[in-house]
């Protein structure tokens, strides 16, 4: 058993920030992650990082934009906290050594992006991610955090009493990639989840192949509700063949959209008659899709993007990085064809309930990142929006965790935050398979800490030892099934029928997890073990964003229904909530608070 | 072969025979139902699998050679080779075709991958002799009717295609790899830092530590304790970043000019050849020695 104050679970961009926070407050902290932390997929992310940082900027003006960019489904505690906090946090980073792109003068380059009222964008050339995951990786490093790394957690240590507001988090359950070893890691202070989005509930994303949802998932199963899983972000242009990112650049610059007729589709069906390709990412994203459900898309499957006319010389100038995007992930050359693009699963906004200091409605658990909700991004997410975030909330939970004082969140969490009864007819039971659940609270009254941290232990190594057992299915083929039904159904178009062919799907592959069993037999990096668990994980959290998509009934921010073409703000200005319920989920709302303790928002058209 | 497979279809005959008889006699638990369901279902899987691998047209797919070895799993501690075919399309990455034979013919194959977009480095990959991701390597470009696959050379073999990642690390670990200045400006200020200085680390930052150099160098697969050309190059990093100041510079002079450090390399350039973000390694690391000769001068 290891034993810290405060444990993270992640090393992304918000894990490690929450560790360095927490040991900045002086406390023991260690960092558990199933990748090394420059592995983590903050790494991946290209445009900015946006902070008020300017003099005729200010916090007003970013969190203003913030909340008209979520279509007013964020909570105004969150976005006031985080538009107040980010520009210290990109302090902080540049004094970190954080190789900013720069003006001139010295000063750190701030540039304009999409729903920004001010250029508050910094970045550090085309690879933002990389560099801010690097840069506080060497800070962990020179702090000496331990980091367990090629550590794959495999659930939380938490006590089992009936109602989740009651229950605690004593720690975590993890497997030693390399060597197959179940551990205990008791947090006394405080467990933070920062594993990073869900992009794998999808057969298309952006995401790593390790997004993978865990932390969603664990904190789910352990009683925390997951708050408006259905607003996920579909990027208009990645590539066919892998999802990888053609940043809004090359369309910046002039990139046109065709269709297999060779039409310039944003124009020619009227999808977007003004601003034609630069239309938003979600106007674009259905374009292109409705382009290939019409049979007009190349190989059925996609789009062009062509920027062959604004020539060699400006492309290479300033679109260079895409030049090699295309060629060594698709085989294209940007400078002789068009390249081949389609939507793709972009970025979670919804996610583990928190407030804005990460507290989950379980005592001493905590989340932060992409995993989590706080909620700042409600139904849509503002680019370069997302970075700051994991530095803002990644720090708040590491200084809460490790003791502290700060002020009491204004956000309510838990089931006790309910203001309405959930109104959602599945098709199938949703939830775990067989009666109750196999995550009840069996024998009940489980509390103290070590017993709660060797009752999950033993549960841990009986599940693996199951799972190596037997020669049943591979999980892939499970895993295969969800994610295509998910990007043909709960994609960018939501029709009620398709949503409920992603559940019953869903429901036919959890019936089918029950005989998949891992067939490398060896202890030694047993990736074979690691996915299939993983594909449980992705199992539930792909099911919570199909019961969302399917009880909101109107079209908010990245959240399209074929039946309701309208934002309903009478109705639907709420959170969806739901609670596993030990097995039976149970769908509620929860208000959305349009007013903080600085500001109070009112509700506007989105348009830009 | 054929005194080969006739005694083993015997064998198999009496044995499904005895599995007939039991199962009349006594009354099949659920769990035996469910285990013998799942033994007859991965039996039929096997076949349809081999079928598919069989039926794939030569034209359209690419065979993959890949390296196999676990310590502990009976035949295969002995190292060797498996042939995968892999039905091909355009665009199809190494990377594709290692995930495509894991998830179809043996999920047992194992590698580190993640991003698939040569920015975790996880899955740099001995790949047709030379070290590159695997992501990054599009199979057309390679021109070869094989691919072979193998596990970065001079480092330990894990399993498969994995290899311990560690000694790596911990020559990172060698050069204080973090940015720590003499001084810094009052909180609510950044630092400044000329476009041009930016401009001059601009290169060394994109290090994805993903190993290739490491391992292609000749000096580093001789001298364990070499820093070698990832750790010199973050040094780089940190030494020629004018926001750090001329005292940390010293230090981290002393650091690379060590017994195992700068003055190993012969400028061979292997590590430059194979690094996937283009870092001019061996520049970066002549540079040094020129900065460590300058340093010492200063100090005569
Ligand atoms: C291609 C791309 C471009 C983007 N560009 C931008 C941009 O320009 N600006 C912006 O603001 N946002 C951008 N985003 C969004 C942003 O990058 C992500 O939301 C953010 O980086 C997520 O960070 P994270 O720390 O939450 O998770 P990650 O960085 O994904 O880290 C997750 C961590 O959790 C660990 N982990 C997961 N499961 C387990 C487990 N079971 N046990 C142990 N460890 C586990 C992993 O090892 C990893 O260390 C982009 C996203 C993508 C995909
Ligand atoms: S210097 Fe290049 S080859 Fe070496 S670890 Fe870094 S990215 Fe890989
Ligand atoms: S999978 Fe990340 S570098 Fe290849």
């Amino acid at each position: 058993m290891y034993e810290h104050d405060v444990i993270v679970v992640g090393a992304g961009g918000a894990g490690l920030r929450a560790a360095i926070a927490a040991h900045e407050e002086g406390a023991d902290v260690a960092l558990v992650t199933k990748l090394h932390p420059v592995r983590s997929h903050t790494g991946a992310a290209e445009g900015g990082i946006n902070a008020a940082l300017h003099e005729e900027d200010s916090w007003e003006l970013h969190a203003y934009d913030t909340m008209k960019g979520s279509d007013y489904l964020a909570d105004a505690p969150a976005v006031d906290t985080f538009a107040q906090d980010a520009p210290e946090e990109v302090i902080n980073l540049e004094h970190w050594g954080m190789p900013f792109s720069r003006e001139e003068d010295g000063t750190v380059s701030q540039r304009p992006f999409g729903g920004l009222s001010f250029a508050r964008t910094t970045y550090a050339g085309a690879e933002t991610g990389h560099h801010m995951l690097h840069t506080m990786y060497q800070q962990v490093v020179k702090r000496g955090i331990e980091v367990y790394d090629e550590w794959y957690v495999t659930n939380l240590a938490v006590t089992d009493h009936d109602d989740p507001e009651d229950r605690q988090c004593h720690g975590v359950v993890a497997y030693e990639i390399a060597t197959g070893e179940i551990e205990g890691f008791r947090a006394n202070d405080g467990v933070i989840l920062a594993t990073g989005g869900p992009g794998q509930a999808f057969d298309h994303t952006t995401n790593a192949i390790a997004n993978t949802g865990d932390g969603a998932a664990m904190a789910y199963r352990a009683g925390v509700p997951m708050e408006d899983m259905e607003m996920i972000q579909f990027h208009p242009t990645t590539l066919p063949s892998t999802g990888v990112l053609i940043s809004e650049g090359v369309r910046g610059e002039g990139g046109i959209l065709y269709n297999d007729e060779g039409e310039r589709l944003m124009f020619e069906y009227g999808y977007a008659n003004n601003a034609g390709e630069l239309a938003s990412r979600d106007v674009v994203a259905r374009a292109e899709l409705t382009e290939v459900n019409n049979g007009r898309g190349i190989e059925d499957e996609y789009v062009d993007l062509d920027m062959r006319h604004l020539g060699e010389e400006r492309i290479v100038d300033r679109l260079e990085n895409i030049l090699h995007l295309a060629e060594d992930f698709e085989g294209v050359d940007g400078l002789e064809e068009p390249m081949p693009v389609k939507p793709g699963q972009h970025y979670a906004m919804g996610g583990v309930e928190c407030d804005e200091n990460g507290e989950t409605c379980i005592d001493g658990l905590y989340a932060a990142g992409e995993t989590a909700c706080v909620s700042l991004h409600g139904a849509n997410r503002l680019g370069g929006n997302a970075l700051p975030e994991l530095l803002v909330f990644g720090a708040r939970a590491g200084h809460h965790a490790a003791g502290k004082d700060m002020k009491d969140a204004e956000i309510q969490t838990g089931y006790s935050a309910k203001s309405e009864d959930g109104d959602v007819e599945p098709p199938v039971e949703p939830g775990a398979v067989g009666a109750s659940g196999e995550d009840a609270a069996a024998d009940g009254a489980v509390v103290d800490a070590d017993e709660v941290l060797e009752h999950t232990i033993e549960r841990e190594r009986e599940r693996v030892e199951a799972l190596m057992e037997g020669d049943g299915l591979n999980h892939a083929e499970v895993r295969s099934e969800v994610q295509k039904s998910m990007t043909a159904t709960v994609n960018v178009f939501r029709e009620e029928e398709g949503i409920k062919e992603a559940l019953r799907d869903i429901r036919r592959a959890r019936e089918r997890y029950e005989d998949v069993s891992v067939s490398d037999p060896s202890r030694t990096y047993n990736t074979d073990l690691i996915h299939t668990i993983e594909t449980r994980n992705v199992l539930d959290v792909a099911e919570a964003i199909a019961l969302g998509a399917l009880a909101r009934r109107e079209f908010r921010g990245a959240h399209w229904r074929a039946e309701y073409q309208e934002r309903r703000d009478e109705d639907w200005i709420k959170h969806t909530m739901l609670a596993w319920n030990d097995g039976t989920p149970e769908l509620y709302y929860k208000p959305v608070l349009l007013e903080s303790q600085w500001k109070e928002y009112e509700p506007k058209e989105r348009s830009y | 072969m054929s005194t080969q497979t006739e005694p083993e279809s015997e064998t198999e005959i009496e044995e499904s025979e005895a599995a007939a008889t039991e199962t009349e006699s006594a009354v099949e638990s659920p769990g035996d139902r469910r285990r013998r369901e799942k033994g007859e279902r991965a039996v039929e899987e096997e076949a349809k699998r081999k079928e598919a691998e069989e039926t794939l047209d030569e034209e359209d797919t690419v065979q993959i050679k890949v390296f196999r070895y676990d310590p502990e799993v009976e035949g295969k501690q002995e190292p060797r080779f498996d042939d995968f075919h892999v039905p091909f399309f355009k665009g199809m990455t190494v990377l594709d075709a290692l995930i495509y034979a894991r998830d179809t013919y043996d999920s047992s194959l194992t590698f580190r991958h993640s991003c698939r977009q040569a920015v975790c480095g996880s899955d740099a990959l001995f790949i047709n002799g030379s070290q590159r991701l695997a992501c990054q390597t599009q199979i057309a470009d390679l021109d070869s009717e094989t691919v072979r696959v193998e596990p970065l050379p001079h480092q330990d073999v894990v399993k498969d295609l994995v290899v311990d990642m560690e000694h790596f690390y911990d020559q990172m670990d060698s050069v204080e790899p973090y940015f720590d200045a003499d001084e810094l400006p009052d909180g609510d200020e950044t630092q400044r830092q000329t476009p041009e200085n930016r401009e001059k680390v601009k290169m060394s930052t994109r290090c994805i530590w993903c190993g290739a150099c490491m391992s292609s160098c000749n000096i580093a697969a001789d001298d364990n304790q070499y820093l070698g050309p990832a750790a010199i190059n973050m040094a780089y990093r940190f030494a020629m970043d004018e926001r750090e100041g001329e005292i940390r510079k010293e230090d981290r002079i002393k650091i690379i000019e060590q017994e195992h450090g700068v003055w190993r390399c012969q400028t061979q350039f292997s590590c430059t050849e194979v690094c996937p973000k283009d870092i001019p390694l061996t520049e970066h690391i002549q540079e040094l020695k020129r900065e460590a000769v300058k340093s010492n001068l200063k100090f005569w």
